[in-house]
Order: C-alpha cells, then sequence, then structure tokens
C-alpha cells in the first residue's frame, strides 16, 4: 500500500509516515486475524451430517471473556496509537516554532496567489513577491505561512510535505513546514470550492538558499 | 419478567384503523390497501421500492461519475462529456441519495417498519397514521429532491455536506438547487422523526405475554437504539439547515463572515448530526446480520446482552466524536485530541459487538444460504471499514487523508457493506415472509460473489489512490501531477463498478421472479425461532392467526437436552 | 396482497411502560429539544463571540416579549385545569379551559404578528444581519409550533364529548408545556438582554 506514498520532503512528514506505518502494522494483524478466524470458522464449521452445532450463547463472564479480552487489548493498542499521534499534532499544528521565510497563501475560486515577505521578513512592504500559481521557498529553512481565503472555503495540500490545512474565509490560520530537498512539488486544493476545485493547482518550488534569495530580490 | 394478567387500560383501547374496513369496492379499496395503507407491512414495501428505486438513480451516478474518471472528457451514454458543474452536482446527488434515500428508509423504514410489530407479537405499529404519514412525507421529499435535477441551475452542487460558503453563494446560479436540496432533507428528517416515534414506542408498549425486553430479538434492539441516536442527532442540524436555507434565499449571512457569520458553525452542526447518523445506518444492519447468522449457524447468539449494552455505549460515544471530521477544518488544534481519544475508544464496543458475532461462528452448523453469504460477507467487508478508520481518527495521520480518496475508501467499505449486504441478507432472508416467495437461491449465489469480487475491485484503488494523495471531487485527474499517474487505478476503480452494476442483474431477475407467481413459501422455511415466523407468509391483517405467548428468548437453537434442532419463542414449554 | 381472511386472534401483551400516547409524545419533546436546543446553542455562541449584536437586540419590542411571556405562561396553567378536568371526565371544564388555551394561544400569535409588522416595517429583515436570521428562524420556529399546538387543540375542544379524545388531553398538554418552556428560553435570549 505504501509504495503509493510520494516521496516526503518535510520534517515532519516522518512524524505522520510514521504514525500511518504503526497504524497499518498494529491494525493490520487485528485485521487478519479477525477477517481470517471469521473465515476459517465458517469454513471449518459448514454443516455436516451428524454434527450438531454447540450451544453456546456466553450468558456468563468466562466464555464472553473470548471477546472481551481481544476488546481490551484492542483498546490498548488504540491508546498506544493516540499517545504516539499527540506529539505529532502538537508539533505540526500548536507549536510553530522561529519562522526563517513568510508567506501568505490566498486562496481563491479557482487559483493559488503567494505573496512572500521581501528580504525584510515582513508582510505588505514594498518589497513583497507576489505570484500565482507558484509558491518559492528556501531549502532546509522554517516557513511560516498564513492562509486567508478571499470567497469559499478551500484547502491548502501539499502531498509531499504531508501538509493540509483548510483555508476559511474570516479568518487567517497560520502554520509551517521545513522542506528538505530542493525541487518542484505539487500543491492541489483538498475541500470542495465550486466548479474550478478540479483545476486549483500550484506548484511548490524548493530552491537553494542562494538560489531563492536571488529570486526574491528580481 | 413474569407474566401478568393484562391491566385495566389507561387508555382508551387501541384499534388499529384498518381492523373491520368495510369492503368498498374497487379504486378507493385499492387506494386504502396498496396506496394510503396505514398497515405497517405494506409501508415496510413502500419504503423498500421507493428506496430500491432510488438506489438505481445513486448507482447510474456512480456510472457516470466513475465514467468521467476513467475517462476524462469523453462522452458518457452517448451525451455530451460531463462538465465540472455537473460532476460536482453528481457527486453531490450520489452521496445525498445513498446515505437517505436509500439507506435510511431501506434498512429502518422498510426493514424495521416490517419487522418490529412482527417479531415482538404485535398486529401493528403504536401509531399506524402516524406511520402513514411517515412514509408520505417521505415520498414527498423524494419528489422534491428529484425535482432538483430539473431546476434552472441543476442539482445541489456542494457536497453532500453543503458547506458554506459554497452552499450559500459560491456557486452562482445554484440556488434553487441548493434550497430544494435543503427542503428535501428536512422533509426526509421529517419522515424519519415521526416514524421514529412509532419505533420506539411499539416494541417498550406493545410485546405480547412473556416477551421481556431481554427476550426481544437484536434487531428491535438495534433499530430502537439507531433511532434514538437519530432523533437526538438531527435536531440541531435541522435548526442549522434552515439557518441555512435563510442563508441561501435572503442571505442572512448566519454563515458568511462578512456578515458576522461563521461557516464552520455549519460543520458542527452537521457533523454532531452526521457521525451517529452513521451508526444510524450501521446498527439496523448489523441486526438484520444479528438475526441470520444464529438461524443458519444454528446456535445462540453469543453475548446478547453485553451486545446490547455495548451498543448503547456505543450510541452514547457517538456523539462525542463529531469533530474527527474536522481535524484540517481551522478547528481549535486543542481540540484535536480529545476528540481523537474518544473517536478511537468508540471501537471497543463495536470491537465487542463484532467479535461475538464472529464468536456465533464457532462450533456452528454453518449451512450457506444467500442470506447467510451476504450476512458474512457483511461483517468481512465492514472489518475492511472499520480498520482503515483507525488511521483517521488519530489527528495527525487524518492531515495527510483527510478530502483524499482514502477516506472515500474507507466509508464506502463501511456504508457498502452496511447498506447492501445488509439489505440483500435482509431481502433473501425475510422475502418469503413478506411476498410468500423465496428468491432464487442460485441467481443469489451469483449475486453475492459477483458483488463481493467487484465491489473490492472498485474500492481497494481508492484507499491506494488515497494514500497516494489524490484528493477528493476532482472531476480530471489528469489536471494534477502527482494524480496523474494513478490513471490505472481509476481505470480499474470503474471496471470494478462496471462488474458491480452488472452483478446487481442476477437480484433484478429474482426480484420480480420473487414478486409473481404462486406463494409457496411456507410459514417457517429457514427452522427460525424468532415471532415473525409463526404468522403466515406473508401475514394477513393483525398479522397472527393464533392465539400464543413467549416462553424464552429468541436463539434457542441445537439446545442441549432438547431433541429438537430449535425451540421457537412461540412454543410452550412442556415439563 | 390481498389481506388473508381469518379471524384475528387478541393476544395477551406485556403491561405498558407508560401509555403510548404520552410516551409517544416523551419521545417527539426529545428531538424538539434537540432542535430548539441546537439553534439556542448556536445563538449563544455566536452572540458571545458578537458584542455587537447589542445593537440589533435593543430593536425587539421588550413589552410585547413579556406580555406574550405572561399569555403562554397562563395558557400553559389552563391546559393543567383542562388536563385535571379531563381526568375527572369532566368534558365541559376541559373544553371550557382548553378553549381559553386556546384564545391565549391565539392572542400570542396576534402579538407576534404584530411585533414582526413592526420590525418589517422598520426594515429589520433576516437578510439584515445574523442577528436577525437567528430571531426570525427561532421565533418563526416557535410560532410553527405554536399553530400546530392550538390545531391539536382545536380537535380536542371540537370533540371533547369524545372519551378516546379527551384521554388525548394528557400528551397534547405535554405538547403545549414543552412550546412554553421554549419560549421561556427565547424570552431573555433574544428581548431581555437588550436593555
Amino acid at each position: 500500500m505504501f509504495r503509493w506514498l510520494p516521496e516526503n520532503i518535510s520534517t515532519f512528514g516522518h512524524d505522520i509516515d510514521g504514525i500511518m506505518y504503526l497504524i497499518y502494522y498494529v491494525v493490520g494483524v487485528w485485521f487478519l486475524l479477525a477477517e481470517g478466524i471469521l473465515i476459517y470458522f465458517a469454513l471449518r464449521y459448514r454443516r455436516r451430517a451428524g454434527v450438531a452445532a454447540a450451544y453456546a450463547p456466553a450468558k456468563t463472564l468466562r466464555p464472553m471473556l473470548w471477546v472481551l479480552i481481544p476488546a481490551s487489548l484492542v483498546l490498548m493498542c488504540d491508546l498506544a496509537i493516540d499517545a504516539k499521534g499527540s506529539p505529532a499534532w502538537e508539533k505540526i499544528k500548536r507549536d510553530i516554532p522561529a519562522h526563517d521565510c513568510l508567506v501568505r497563501v490566498e486562496a481563491r475560486q479557482f487559483a493559488w496567489n503567494f505573496r512572500h515577505a521581501g528580504p525584510d521578513g515582513v508582510l505588505d512592504t514594498a518589497d513583497d513577491v507576489v505570484t500565482s500559481g507558484q509558491l518559492h521557498v528556501p531549502v532546509n529553512k522554517v516557513v511560516k505561512f498564513e492562509l486567508v481565503s478571499k470567497d469559499v472555503i478551500h484547502s491548502f495540500w501539499a502531498p509531499n510535505l504531508r501538509l493540509k490545512q483548510d483555508v476559511v474565509p474570516g479568518r487567517a490560520i497560520t502554520g509551517w513546514f521545513e522542506p528538505t530537498r530542493t525541487g518542484t512539488f505539487g500543491i492541489g486544493c483538498a475541500e470542495l470550492c465550486g466548479t474550478g476545485h478540479g483545476v486549483m493547482g500550484a506548484t511548490l518550488i524548493v530552491q537553494s538558499q542562494s538560489d531563492f534569495d536571488n529570486w526574491l530580490k528580481k | 419478567m413474569s407474566v401478568q394478567a393484562p391491566a385495566p387500560p389507561v387508555e382508551p383501547v387501541h384499534e388499529s384503523p384498518s381492523h373491520h374496513e368495510p369492503q368498498t369496492s374497487g379504486f378507493f379499496h385499492f387506494l386504502r390497501t396498496y396506496v394510503f395503507s396505514v398497515d405497517h407491512k405494506m409501508i415496510g414495501r413502500q419504503y423498500l421500492f421507493t428506496g430500491l428505486a432510488m438506489a438505481l438513480v445513486g448507482g447510474l451516478l456512480a456510472y457516470i461519475i466513475r465514467h468521467q474518471l476513467a475517462y476524462p472528457g469523453q462522452a458518457v451514454l452517448g451525451h455530451h462529456p460531463i462538465s465540472a458543474d455537473n460532476y460536482n452536482a453528481m457527486i453531490t446527488m450520489h452521496g445525498t441519495i445513498m446515505v437517505f434515500w436509500v439507506a435510511m428508509p431501506i434498512l429502518i423504514g422498510a426493514f424495521g417498519n416490517f419487522l418490529i410489530p412482527l417479531m415482538i407479537g404485535a398486529d401493528d405499529m403504536a401509531f399506524p397514521r402516524l406511520n402513514m404519514l411517515s412514509y408520505w412525507t417521505f415520498f414527498l421529499s423524494t419528489v422534491v429532491l428529484v425535482a432538483s435535477f430539473f431546476v434552472p441551475g441543476g442539482a445541489a452542487a456542494s457536497g453532500w455536506t453543503a458547506y458554506p460558503s459554497l452552499s450559500v453563494n459560491g456557486i452562482p446560479a445554484n440556488q434553487l438547487g441548493q434550497a430544494l436540496w435543503v427542503l428535501a432533507v428536512a422533509l426526509e428528517f421529517a419522515s424519519m422523526l415521526i416514524g421514529g416515534i412509532n419505533y420506539l414506542t411499539t416494541p417498550l408498549n406493545m410485546r405480547v405475554a412473556g416477551m421481556s425486553l431481554f427476550r426481544m430479538p437484536i434487531f428491535v434492539w438495534m433499530q430502537m437504539a439507531a433511532t434514538l441516536i437519530f432523533m437526538l442527532s438531527v435536531g440541531p442540524l435541522i435548526g442549522g439547515a434552515v439557518l441555512l436555507l435563510f442563508d441561501v434565499l435572503f442571505q442572512t449571512g448566519v454563515y458568511l463572515p462578512d456578515k458576522g457569520g461563521d461557516p464552520l458553525l455549519w460543520q458542527h452542526l452537521f457533523w454532531f448530526f452526521g457521525h451517529p447518523e452513521v451508526y444510524v445506518i450501521f446498527l439496523p444492519a448489523i441486526g438484520i446480520v444479528g438475526e441470520i447468522i444464529p438461524v443458519f449457524a444454528r446456535k445462540p447468539l453469543f453475548g446478547y446482552k453485553p451486545i446490547v449494552y455495548s451498543t448503547i455505549v456505543a450510541g452514547f460515544l457517538s456523539f462525542l466524536v463529531w469533530a474527527h471530521h474536522q481535524f484540517i477544518s481551522g478547528l481549535d488544534p486543542r481540540l484535536a485530541m480529545p476528540f481523537s481519544i474518544t473517536t478511537i475508544l468508540i471501537s471497543v464496543p463495536f470491537a465487542i459487538v463484532l467479535f461475538s458475532m464472529i464468536a456465533t461462528f464457532w462450533r456452528g452448523s454453518i449451512e450457506f444460504t444467500t442470506a447467510m453469504l451476504f450476512a458474512i460477507g457483511m461483517i468481512a467487508e465492514f472489518l475492511v471499514g472499520g480498520t482503515t478508520g483507525i488511521i483517521n481518527g488519530s489527528a495527525a495521520a487524518d492531515i495527510y487523508v483527510h478530502d483524499t480518496y482514502y477516506i472515500v475508501g474507507h466509508f464506502h467499505y463501511t456504508l457498502f457493506p452496511a447498506v447492501f449486504y445488509g439489505t440483500f441478507a435482509g431481502l433473501y432472508y425475510w422475502w418469503p415472509k413478506m411476498f410468500g416467495r423465496r428468491l432464487d437461491e442460485r441467481l443469489g449465489k451469483i449475486h453475492f460473489w459477483g458483488t463481493t469480487l467487484f465491489f473490492n475491485m472498485t474500492f481497494i484503488p481508492m484507499l491506494l489512490m488515497g494514500i497516494g494523495g489524490h484528493q477528493r471531487r476532482i472531476f480530471d485527474p489528469r489536471v494534477f501531477t502527482y494524480t496523474a499517474p494513478m490513471h490505472n487505478l481509476h481505470l480499474i476503480a470503474t471496471f470494478g463498478l462496471y462488474g458491480l452494476l452488472l452483478y446487481q442483474l442476477p437480484f433484478v431477475i429474482a426480484f420480480v421472479k420473487g414478486l409473481v407467481g404462486k406463494r409457496t413459501a411456507e410459514r417457517n422455511p429457514w427452522n427460525a425461532a424468532t415471532l415473525e415466523w409463526h404468522a403466515p407468509s406473508p401475514p394477513g391483517h393483525g398479522n397472527f392467526d393464533q392465539e400464543f405467548e413467549v416462553h424464552r428468548g429468541p436463539y434457542e437453537y441445537s439446545h442441549p437436552g432438547s431433541e429438537k434442532d430449535f425451540l421457537p419463542q412461540w412454543l410452550p414449554t412442556t415439563n | 396482497m390481498t389481506a388473508i381472511a381469518h379471524p384475528v386472534p387478541v393476544l395477551r401483551r406485556q403491561p405498558p411502560i407508560i401509555p403510548s400516547g404520552r410516551l409517544g409524545m416523551w419521545w417527539f419533546l426529545s428531538s424538539e429539544i434537540v432542535t430548539f436546543g441546537g439553534v439556542v446553542v448556536s445563538y449563544i455562541l455566536l452572540r458571545l463571540v458578537h458584542p455587537d449584536w447589542l445593537h440589533h437586540s435593543a430593536h425587539t419590542l421588550l413589552s410585547a416579549g413579556a406580555i406574550n411571556t405572561v399569555v403562554l405562561l397562563t395558557s400553559s396553567l389552563t391546559v393543567v385545569l383542562a388536563h385535571r378536568a379531563a381526568e375527572h371526565h369532566d368534558c365541559c371544564t376541559a373544553r371550557r379551559f382548553l378553549s381559553i388555551s386556546f384564545g391565549l394561544g391565539v392572542m400570542f400569535l396576534c402579538v407576534k404578528a404584530f411585533e414582526y409588522h413592526h420590525e418589517l416595517s422598520h426594515g429589520l429583515t433576516p437578510r439584515t444581519a445574523a442577528f436577525w436570521g437567528f430571531y426570525y428562524t427561532m421565533t418563526g420556529l416557535h410560532g410553527l409550533h405554536v399553530i400546530a399546538g392550538l390545531i391539536a387543540m382545536l380537535y380536542l375542544i371540537l370533540g371533547a364529548r369524545n372519551p378516546k379524545v379527551l384521554g388525548r388531553v394528557a400528551p397534547v398538554g405535554l405538547y403545549w408545556h414543552f412550546v412554553d418552556i421554549v419560549w421561556i428560553f427565547l424570552f431573555p435570549l433574544l428581548y431581555v438582554t437588550a436593555h
């Protein structure tokens, strides 16, 4: 299944991938067990002449333990999964580290516009660079973004960054990421936003620091 | 609970209005019996036929959607290619129809109405005229919804979730279709609420002597739980829907930020209902399966009381998980962890229910009738749905899979088994009781295997696409660099759907055959122990033709110390 | 499906939990409680974030709201009295009290109609602001429920001689109390907090 997972170029991407793999293996074992036992029982106990069914309604605790103990183990696995997931969520959505680079992502029907804070590091100043459909960021630097919508709800989606965040009109939602290699990657809109939802793409361009600085000055 | 002498009536004696009808001739009699009937069995059939008809519409929409995804830009069914607007309307209506016009009317309206009175030994529901009102309100809602396809601007196109601002003013000229959508859904809710009064009152008040609550079939418990969950969760959404309608028609701005409103308010109201709703759909289905397995394994249901208690716990928990649909929505991040925890906890009572169903097979004597095959299939497929849900429930992992095809795969692996395997299992099983004939078992087996093979072929690719990052509700996968390489997966899924639709033909043939011809089914063709099998096939007015009481629980199969293979509930105990 | 001719046996039943009419009404009311509850809670949450709504709510007519509160509370009292009479099979007294409740309910609607007319003629429509969207939704939904209650009461008044009808005073009374209680919530939220 995971051979379909796109390349991860994000520092926190490893955390997310790690959780997905953990869930996949833990839950996978349970799935195979449950499915396997079901099919085994169905075949093993098919009707045969002269063999009556057992009478086992499980009206007392002892036979019920066959169900309650596995269910308790399921609970423990669930809690372990949550324990692993919680720090990752905190890291990605709550603790925004000090940033090296600032971008405002403006979503509208049906395009992504990016306002990159210029060399002064402040948005809405004269040296900002505004692009449509192309997000430029330097590699190995913390990028902080602010999401705003001009109209309806959109969702900023960069699979390679393992980053998704809804863009809600009336709010400015902040987040961050740190790309780990240069290259060109895809961005899409992950919340139905109207006729052009299916064509609302953009490109993430991760550049070396020097290339990025040069681009910013132009 | 021991049998007591009947208490003097504190209320006027309930009389089913359909009793002692003067035998008027022809047209009015026809109307009274077949159209405006207050008989729960007729109403159940009405819900069944309407729901199945809407399933055809929903299936047709699925066909068009998948055709577009496999062959973007090409003509569909001889018509011009699908535009992006049409595509959005189709996915919206596909989801809306399947949840509200197929799942609920069939699982609850049809099976619930037909079976609840029979299973508890009653002659009809507590409020038969209310029951009739419920169906006709539903019928009206169906008309309104279908009409929305034909108005200027077309049917609603903002998803079955109808998020503002898109649903309010994000699609120019779609206002009328969206308004009709809101109206249709509101009417459907009203019809289910009206029906729900019966599903809750009848089992509590009209059980035949000897049937204590814990001697009721699990199906009745599940219907009650589903109904209660529905009735307590839908209210806020009804209010919210009225506000949405005002926003659409009058631009009031409850959900519009530039008028002081909040789009996220709708999401909360929607999902506060939307999540319990999936259990409203699942519980009747597992109730059907819980009736079928004991009969064809000749074994009592394993852990009947724990199943009841677990269902109650799960029902309660279902009200506490809704924001797991909103992790990425802009919700305060501090809320993610509490909702992740409640979400993950809810898997425990369901694990108890499912494991108990599986344990019922242990040392059984299993006969693979079509009903049993669909029951096994329902559990087997639902296990995929349930386990794939764990990733969605973990907030951090959900960042990746939210709004991708992984979610689409997940909910089809839960909803399709519940709705379709559950419905088919129930129909193959109860058809003799409903129509006095058997559904063709050979066609049934072909139906089952074809459905299973092609269902998996359709939806496994979607799980993979989701892992690949393919977002939802995209009408042309060629557009994005990371979705274009998944074209083969789209092709497989589309072929899977073609096969899935094709293999419903055996069922259609069996269905038609099962409605015509001589009534040859016996009273209890499956040697089942529950009360509906004590009535004639099909039952007449008043349901039962002999006096009886209940003497034991509903699953006394292969009882040791009994010579008989099974002890039905109505059989008096002998010393 | 033709009816199969056989005599229908009368089966003995387990004793009912509480009489069906009342039980059914309780289930119905439970869904109504969450319906109104949802709108009310949404209103409160948005109101907390928008202190400026104080300006809007100042335009609702406090005196009209107060009159309506007294009217509804009195009508609930007369419904209780009607119920007591019905339990004693006194159809005339029951009918009398129900008629008073009915009259009071009509009065409520008249006051409400006056309020709506006043607000609309001042240009305060649902379109004006989100507050007004809530106002019209909440009072409108409530008003519809009042109308439904009045229809039920009319049915009781007209058929009071019939013991079966008299037996339905209890569930209808329950419904009417619920309608009253909803108003008790709406009144402070939409009227009193303005001043």
